[in-house]
């Protein structure tokens, strides 16, 4: 392995690493379900992905040994992260958590209560 | 689409037989011969040229991955201020994305963008329900960048 390639897989690697630090701050200083979970689904979606594609270039230039897997696993988690995002806080907001008392703006309270109006209407 | 890919991969199967050799080289020869057919033939079928539909897909793929480095930058801005400042709320983005597979792309971007999230697509498939982080920082810039999104879009489902 040549210096620059020991340069860039340890600046991916330590890149990732950070990402996922700064994850866990944001999840402990943010305020509420919401925006923890817009720190959580991407700065840990891409540190992941930092730290899989240093480990695959690692193995590739030491070993000559180009491992699929890996690949792969940076696929599925760049496709399932936002969704399981995207769930947690939908749930969230269905089981009654509230937002900030910060917040400025809400438009989906007042399709939640026309809904269940017109089911209301319905049954 | 599909069935002008299957076409093509026919064409390439032909041209190894003709050639009576079963080489990876010679079916990537053949392939290309049968693009070039297919080009030539491309006002008979219903659909575009399928290549180009593979440019847009190639294209939609690089803002995936431009955006979500965007979106690590915003947030770690936000996580790092000393001061707490943001003001996040839920806002209503009209759409005209309809098919379900579109929708799904859409809001996986929009997730994958800087400071927004998807809570919710209502019923009729017109509104999605969205979470910002810091509204009027970010509700002008989202909705260019929205309109970016679902043009990219349409240019793969045309």
């Amino acid at each position: 392995m040549s210096e620059v390639s020991t340069v860039i897989i340890a600046i991916f690697i330590l890149l990732g690493a950070f990402l996922s630090l700064v994850t866990a701050f944001g999840v402990i200083r943010l305020p509420d379900v919401y925006t923890r979970n817009h720190a959580a689904s991407k700065a840990a979606t891409l540190g992941i992905m930092f730290i899989l594609i240093g480990t695959c270039i690692f193995f590739y230039l030491k070993d000559g040994y180009f491992n699929s897997r890996v690949i792969l696993g940076i696929i599925f988690i760049f496709l399932t992260a936002p969704v399981s995002g995207h769930l947690i806080s939908r749930a969230a907001y269905h089981t009654g958590v509230k937002m900030w008392n910060k917040s400025v703006q809400d438009d989906y309270k007042s399709y939640l209560e026309e809904q269940g109006e017109k089911e209301k209407s319905n049954s | 689409m599909a069935f002008q890919i299957l076409l093509n991969f026919i064409l390439a199967f032909l041209w190894m037989f003709l050639q009576n050799s079963m080489d990876a080289s010679t079916f990537l020869i053949g392939y290309l011969l049968g693009l070039l057919i297919l080009f030539g033939m491309r006002r008979f079928f219903s659909s575009r040229f399928y290549l180009l539909r593979v440019v847009a897909v190639i294209n939609l793929l690089l803002i995936f991955i431009k955006e979500l480095i965007l979106a690590n930058l915003a947030v770690l801005k936000v996580i790092l201020k000393p001061k707490l400042d943001i003001q996040p709320g839920i806002f209503a983005l009209p759409t005209k994305l309809t098919s379900d597979w579109e929708l799904t792309i859409l809001s996986n971007l929009i997730t994958l963008t800087p400071g927004t999230f998807v809570i919710d697509i209502s019923k009729d498939k017109k509104i999605i329900y969205i979470h910002a982080i810091d509204i009027p920082d970010v509700e002008e810039v989202i909705e260019s960048i929205k309109n970016s999104f679902e043009k990219a879009i349409m240019e793969v489902s045309r």
